[in-house]
């Protein structure tokens, strides 16, 4: 039993509050992401729940106990730095070793456990060096190896990923997959690249200035965001996101421009609402260019003028004025397109999104 | 000199060279050679009369030589574990502290500020027998009726030296551990609580090793400036009585002057520079072994 519950948890800094009485609810063997912006409090609450910083307000259980005053040591946690934090003077083995050797194990099954963990993890040739001797990635993964060396009943990341290059960072991410499928343990892991939240998780947890703005699977923060912040967070190019109002059945741009009101909204919003608009890319594309959503058909039209492109190669991100701003939109089997050419613009409404521009909250039911 | 050019860098390094030699390698010779004379300062010709090694040969035999020697290297050892332990002590304290850690660190740098002929003239006093501080307070507490002979007898008087001596030199332990523990990266201490070390199995595993090299640094200056103690000894007790606080550099200087036989004070000197050479090296190879543990970049 590995569960891990947050309730009304708060952080204070002095008179500083940066975690607002978070609630959060963790199943055994889940794996949840926190993600959100710099700054957010997402690292505040992983080491609260490692026990690495006092808590001002609220419980956390760990299971069915209650860890509030426990020290780290007693919470049967691991955790993974962003900065690794390897004991210098110590080899990999002694490294990954250490945990079992302070809890008291015998040599050979110190022995055994590291050599298991340098198995999954691809360190068996590195065992004799001094974390000085490593790069990047094979310290992240000695890193990792200390914290599965142990079983403990949670493992807490924080940003794991985040010095490693591209390339690496993706098949780490692979690794970690295939390691949480095998150990089969309770992760809270911290990211602020939302392609490693959206791969890894189970469920993720969207944060913002302390507080928690909306937790769920991927595909559903992903498809249905529940505010205008999720919205724009999650995805990538991000969301096209603008101000209009609600008219007549239509919804007015600033500059005067009309797109009709989506068939999904028409009865949630009323005349002279001010409303937020959202659009992914990948719902936005040059007619005849990208993928119909196949949900009824809501396709609407407009030619426009192209801004800029930002070719990719498979496919090409085309910038056009609409509304007087810029609308990014996504072009399959690209063709060549310059500056002030014209295009006819689809824009999918079945797919838009609309929030309320006051409270920011979806008006989707 | 017609045709001798010297290339610029050896022209310019010329001056260098002269004022070294000049300062430091001529005296040295100089010492030296006067080791291997009778020279005594009340007849300076006896400076042109080599002898070799007898005056070397006489030091193996000398008693009272080696008696001091050895009170060294007992006050060396006794001092540098007191104050290996004080600083560390100090130093843990004082990184505790979440204010006031600058007026702290500068507090603790007092002692150093004396001059060590103050110091012992300070400690002279606190330990005098009729008029000192130590013994006015114990008999005030009731602890002792009688006044205690701290400069008289030889135990005391070396306890007392010791006293001194470490209260103005804790500091040099305490600051630079308190460096170490500065520079120290804080998380590989939360990775140690996470793995489940209790506050004092961190500090062994992980705090520890991290700040030895530094450690080991002020143990190569202390060693040095015990092996050289001159002065708080010189004020406190001028290595009495009779003889009982002798230490290398007290009885130098009085085999040099009082006796005026400056080549056997040479040569007990270059004895006394050879034990600061092998402590320099013994604490240079353990600040070696130390740092590469760590995987110090320094
Ligand atoms: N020791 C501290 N004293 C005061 N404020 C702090 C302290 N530590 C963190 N904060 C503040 O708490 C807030 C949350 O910090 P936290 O480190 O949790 O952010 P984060 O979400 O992990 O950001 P990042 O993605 O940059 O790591 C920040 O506004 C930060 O300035
Ligand atoms: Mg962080």
């Amino acid at each position: 039993m590995a569960t891990v519950s947050l309730k009304n948890l708060v952080k204070k800094y002095g008179s500083l509050e940066v975690v607002h009485a978070i609630n959060l609810d963790v199943a055994d063997r889940e794996f949840v992401a926190l993600v959100g912006p710099s700054g957010c409090g997402k690292s505040t609450t992983l080491r609260m729940i490692a026990g690495l910083e006092a808590i001002s307000g609220g419980h956390i259980h760990i299971g069915d106990r209650e860890v509030n005053n426990l020290p780290p040591r007693q919470r049967n946690i691991s955790m993974v730095f962003q900065s690794y934090a390897l004991y210098p003077h110590m080899t990999v083995a002694e490294n990954m070793g250490f945990s079992l050797k302070i809890a008291g194990k015998s040599q050979d099954e110190i022995a055994s456990a590291v050599a298991d963990a340098a198995k999954t993890l691809g360190l068996e040739e590195l065992l004799e060096r001094r974390p000085s001797q490593l790069s990047g990635g094979q310290r992240q993964r000695v890193a990792m190896g200390r914290a599965i060396v142990r079983h403990p009943d949670v493992f807490l990341f924080d940003e794991p990923l985040s010095n490693l290059d591209a390339k690496l960072r993706m098949q780490m991410r692979t690794e970690i997959k295939k390691l949480h499928a095998k150990v089969q343990s309770t992760v809270i892991y911290v990211t602020h690249d939302q392609v490693e939240a959206m791969t890894l998780a189970d469920r993720i947890v969207i944060m913002r200035d302390g507080h928690i703005e909306q937790v769920g699977p991927p595909e559903e923060v992903f498809r249905r965001p529940a505010t205008r912040f999720v919205a724009g967070f999650i995805g990538s190019p991000t969301m096209n996101l603008h101000n209009a109002l609600v008219s007549d059945g239509r919804l007015v741009f600033s500059n005067g421009d009309t797109l009709p009101l989506p068939g999904q909204f028409r009865d949630r919003v009323t005349a002279g609402q001010k409303v937020i608009f959202g659009l992914r890319p990948d719902d936005l594309y040059p007619t005849g260019h990208g993928i119909h959503s196949g949900e009824a058909a809501e396709v609407h039209a407009v030619e426009v003028p192209v801004s800029l492109t930002e070719p990719l190669g498979n496919e090409t991100l085309v910038f056009a004025e609409f509304a007087g701003q810029d609308w990014i939109s996504r072009m399959l089997n690209p063709k060549t397109l310059r500056a002030g050419d014209r295009i006819n613009l689809s824009f999918d409404l079945s797919q838009s999104h609309l929030f309320d521009a006051k409270t920011e909250q979806s008006l989707r039911g | 000199m017609r045709g001798w050019k010297p290339a610029p860098h050896v022209l310019l390094l010329l001056p260098a060279f002269v004022v070294l030699a000049a300062v430091v390698v001529v005296p040295l010779l100089l010492s030296l050679y006067s080791s291997f004379t009778p020279f005594r300062l009340t007849r300076p010709e006896t400076i042109y009369t080599f002898i070799g090694f007898r005056n070397y040969l006489r030091l193996f035999a000398d008693q009272e030589f080696w008696v001091a020697f050895g009170r060294t290297v007992l006050l060396l050892t006794i001092a540098l574990n007191l104050e290996m332990v004080l600083g560390l002590f100090l130093a843990l304290l004082v990184e505790k502290a979440t204010r006031g850690q600058r007026l702290l660190r500068t507090i603790m740098m007092f002692p150093m500020m004396f001059s060590p002929i103050l110091v012992g003239f300070q400690f002279k006093f606190m330990f005098n027998d009729n008029i000192g501080l130590v013994n006015n307070a114990l008999q005030s507490l009731g602890l002792t009726d009688r006044a205690i002979p701290w400069l008289i007898d030889s135990h005391l008087a070396f306890t007392s030296i010791l006293i001194a001596e470490i209260w103005s030199s804790t500091s040099v332990f305490a600051i630079f551990i308190l460096a170490g523990l500065m520079a120290m990266p804080k998380e590989p201490l939360e990775a140690a609580k996470v793995d489940g070390c209790t506050p004092l199995q961190s500090f062994r595993y992980v705090t520890w090793p991290f700040i030895m090299p530094f450690a080991y640094i002020a143990m190569t200056i202390r060693s040095l400036d015990i092996a050289r103690a001159y002065d708080i000894v010189k004020i406190m007790t001028d290595g009495g009585p009779a003889k009982r606080t002798e230490i290398l550099w007290t009885l130098i200087s009085r085999t040099a002057y009082s006796d005026a036989r400056m080549g056997l004070a040479n040569a007990m000197a270059y004895v006394a520079i050879f034990l600061s050479i092998l402590f320099t090296i013994l604490f240079f190879r353990q600040l070696a072994k130390a740092r590469q543990q760590i995987g110090a970049e320094w």
